[in-house]
């Protein structure tokens, strides 16, 4: 039985390229392997290698860049390992700049770059010694390459199968104490490699959370209260019933679940129930309100995130003095794959099959939901079919575990796309207040910038909201690139009622790039600058200077444009990463934009696969472009009045600009890449058109302030 | 009622209403998740199958209205040679982030290239813009069709 299983194993690895990700397997292959110096690696007697994968795979290409930091040491070749994503354990798997074990602030690398290089650099120490051993040879005498030993001396080899058992037996050294390899013999990190989680995705092998099937399952479709903190009052049960295919009617505090044999059943289901709402407090909030409320409370001085030198007293002497305002809109994350949760609830124990970004916090939240305790919540985790902050929170399994502790059996809880964007946790709407004086040579000698809006922080990681602030509402704000003396910065945290935020790819930084670059774009062309010569004057920083330089280069920066085209530049330091970048844009004669081409340079550190890094800038600034051209969520009476992809609109490919990617080569440690793109490119786009128009858009949507909607 | 399709060449029964659309039937009666859903009305494509070769939303076809037709899925589309250029150049431009709506993109440019060997960009435009990617993989999209437009027309 095990060897069936495992030559099933192998060959599913074989034809997936390595990839093999249903949790029910690991747990026989993890009988079979032998060797097992730490969480991250198992070698079984065959020389199968098993990587556990502590962050979750949601399209950044994590899982290929971490099994190449453990390959590159373990020595081995990535055609040979197969993966597995880890349990829940924040022990084992959590990410030490988070101290959890999620997925999430662009983390992942700058994290686990070392320890995982570590965790691969001992497997290969214990594997040599072993041999050494085995051979009566000095460990040093000998080398391993592509899941062998060889001692060049005599020609000896070995395979790592063949010395698993032995290695098993050694005792295994602090992952600090072994030595790790000089980055110029590198054959893996800094190369483009393969990735390892695509070969299943393109022929419909690749398992999301969506994909799960048990037998017996029930699928559920779900309605939420249509106003935030309302209750169902009244529903037609019998209705329900009544369509083929329907099984059970299910009512929680918040939401009515009708669970059948299949999605169209259960759907038909819910709308032959005929849900009547209690719309509760929230039933006549309308977004109106919401900016109302941020308006007055970015009136009042907030906690104070950066002040240097007298603001208010140099602003009082300046020569000009500029004022704005900036509005950001509440965001929806609209992740391909609709939420969704299988659960298999008993008395005793649950099962829970999704993906998540924070497995262990998700096991802690149903644990306390329950009363179980934590290991009796089991959270199988998969392939995530979008992340972008969504799947950071728990809310989905907590409506799902809340139906199936009614169900016998399995049941599958998927969301429409209608609750998808209906119930999502939102970006926050940002009210932003700036002011500048400049001198009689156009430079800045004030800078003051209030934020209001509500803090994601302080709900999701409470121990740092501390004295009215918290890192992420002022990130890219109480420091910029630039050198401003005379600088204030403060926040006001605003928690607009009945709406739950959330973090969103790019997170603080998408907020404030915007606002900060406008803003310095503003003060060039009050000074009569051109914007990158005047950004290039207030920089110190010479890997801030080298991305605006290469960025304008490739870009031709200042050479002609055909009429009604212009460019915009923005630079930023966010993640870990420098990265600047122009965007070439159109205005059409309708008075609507094109955005052509964006041009981004970026110095990440050291880079630990170059295409990856690549798809990141190209799927990253797609996304912060999507949102700043069309993305708003608005409210009226207690609702979101947006519900699927024609009027929370993603950027179509007949829309989307070329995008070109510049690396600086560099010897730094890493820098985070998943959000760096996203939160640069709403200010290049806003100030490119600017440049050909002379309107300064300070309110997104970039679409609705051109038509003056907002 | 029972109802009989013939999916990927294979004849298979589903005791669902004529109204079902084929995405569920497929989904969660036949058991064949390779075919995704995304918005449940037409606007993201990630549901596309084909339906005697030509691309169809399968999240507002009725199985009822399949009738002999054929239908294909991104489990059998390497059958085909378009389907199978596009997989591989997919994989060698690495198109691909988090993959959910790539079953549905490679089924719409199978169909194109199935009508269109050598499509320009507009025609990619014309026939793509109707499936979403939220991971904003389009440009390589674009540069893997072109790729295996190529391939397919050497062969």
């Amino acid at each position: 039985m095990r060897d069936s299983r495992r030559s099933f194993l192998k060959a599913a690895a074989a034809v997936s390229g390595g990839l093999v990700v249903d949790l029910a397997w690991p747990a026989a292959a993890a009988s079979a392997a032998v060797f097992a110096p730490n969480a991250f690696i198992r070698i079984d007697r065959s020389g199968g290698v098993t990587l556990v994968m502590p962050m979750v795979e949601m399209g950044q290409g994590i899982y290929t860049a971490m099994a190449m930091l453990l390959a590159e040491e373990l020595e081995v070749g990535l055609g040979e390992v197969r993966l597995e994503h880890a349990p829940p354990n924040d022990a084992l798997y959590a990410n030490s700049l988070l101290h959890i074990q999620t997925t999430g602030q662009s983390a992942s690398i700058r994290a686990f770059w070392t320890p995982l290089r570590q965790a691969g650099a001992v497997g290969r120490t214990l594997l040599v010694q072993a041999a050494a051993n085995q051979w009566a040879v000095d460990a040093s005498t000998c080398r391993a390459a592509l899941g062998a030993v060889l001692h060049p001396a005599s020609g000896r080899r070995a395979g790592y199968g063949e010395l698993a058992d032995a290695a098993a037996r050694l005792p295994v050294p602090a992952r600090d104490s072994v030595a790790l390899k000089q980055s110029k013999d590198f054959t893996l990190i800094g190369t483009p490699a393969k990735r390892l989680d695509t070969p299943d995705k393109v022929n419909g092998r690749a398992q999301f959370g969506i994909d799960k099937r048990l037998p017996g399952m029930k699928i559920a479709a779900i309605a939420i209260s249509p106003a935030f903190g309302g209750k169902p009052k009244s529903l037609n049960a019998a209705a329900a019933l009544a369509v083929n295919g329907v099984r059970q009617v299910v009512r929680t505090d918040e939401a009515v679940a009708v669970v059948a044999d299949h999605m169209w059943a259960a759907k038909k289901g819910l709308k032959a129930a005929a849900i009547q709402w209690d719309d509760g407090p929230n039933a006549n909030l309308d977004s109106a309100a919401i900016i109302r409320q941020l308006e007055e409370a970015s009136r009042q001085p907030g906690a104070v995130a950066h002040n240097s030198g007298d603001a208010a007293k140099a602003l009082a002497g300046a020569a000009q003095r500029l004022d704005a305002v900036y509005q950001l809109p509440f965001l929806a994350h609209g992740a391909m794959e609709p939420m969704n949760c299988t659960v298999h609830a008993r008395k005793d124990g649950i099962d829970i099959w999704l993906g998540t970004q924070a497995p262990t916090l998700t096991q802690a939240m149903v644990a306390q939901l329950t009363g179980l305790p934590k290991d009796a919540i089991r959270i199988h985790n998969h392939l995530l079919g979008g992340g972008f902050g969504r799947r950071l929170d728990a809310d989905g399994t907590l409506h799902a575990v809340k139906i199936a502790q009614q169900v016998a059996g399995p049941v599958k809880v998927v969301w429409s796309r209608e609750e998808d964007i209906q119930h999502d946790l939102y970006r926050p709407y940002y009210y932003d207040r700036l002011s500048a004086g400049l001198d009689a040579n156009g430079r800045p000698v004030a800078w003051t910038h209030r934020i209001a809006g509500s803090s994601v922080m302080a709900r999701y990681v409470p121990p740092l909201f501390k004295n009215g602030l918290e890192p992420d509402a002022v990130e890219a704000a109480a420091e910029t690139p630039y050198t401003l003396p005379n600088m204030h910065v403060d926040y006001v945290r605003v928690e607009p009622p009945g709406i739950p935020t959330a973090f969103w790819r790019g997170v603080g930084a998408t907020h404030n790039v915007f606002v900060v670059e406008s803003f310095i774009d503003e003060l060039a062309h009050a000074a009569k600058q051109d914007p990158l010569a005047y950004r290039k004057a207030l920089v110190t920083h010479p890997r801030v200077l080298a991305v605006l330089n290469l960025a304008a280069e490739k870009a031709g920066w200042g050479q002609p444009l055909p009429a009604g085209r212009g460019r915009g530049i923005s630079v930023q330091f966010a993640f870990g990463t420098y990265l600047s970048q122009v965007a070439e844009v159109e205005m059409a004669a309708d008075g609507s934009v094109r955005v052509h081409r964006v041009v981004c340079a970026l110095d990440c550190g050291m880079a630990v696969n170059p295409d990856t890094i690549a798809q990141q800038v190209e799927g990253g600034t797609l996304f912060g472009l999507t949102a700043a051209l069309y993305g708003a969520i608005t409210l009226k009476n207690g609702r979101v009045e947006q519900a699927n992809f024609n009027d929370y609109r993603p950027m179509r490919i007949n829309e989307s600009p070329v995008v070109e990617t510049h690396l600086v080569q560099s010897a730094e440690a890493p820098g985070g890449i998943g959000e760096a793109p996203t939160s640069a490119i709403a200010p290049a786009v806003t100030n490119a058109i600017f440049a050909v128009t002379g309107k300064r858009i300070r309110t997104l949507p970039i679409d609705a302030a051109l038509k003056g909607s907002v | 009622m029972a109802i009989t399709i013939k999916v990927n060449g294979t004849a298979r029964h589903a005791d669902v209403d004529a109204d079902t659309p084929l995405l569920w039937v497929l989904r969660d009666v036949l058991g064949m998740p390779g075919t995704k859903f995304g918005c449940g009305i037409a606007l993201c494509g990630a549901c596309t199958v084909h339906v005697d070769g030509v691309p169809r939303r399968s999240c507002i076809t009725p199985v009822g209205s399949i009738g002999y037709s054929a239908v294909t899925t991104i489990e059998a589309i390497d059958k085909t040679p378009q389907g199978k250029a596009l997989q591989q150049a997919w994989l060698d431009l690495e198109v691909v982030q988090c993959g959910y709506c790539q079953s549905g993109q490679i089924m719409s440019a199978a169909a194109l290239l199935a009508a269109t060997p050598k499509p320009t960009d507009a025609d990619i435009d014309a026939v793509m813009a109707g499936n979403v990617c939220r991971c904003g993989t389009y440009q390589r999209i674009r540069a893997a069709i072109h790729r295996a437009a190529k391939e397919t027309g050497n062969a």
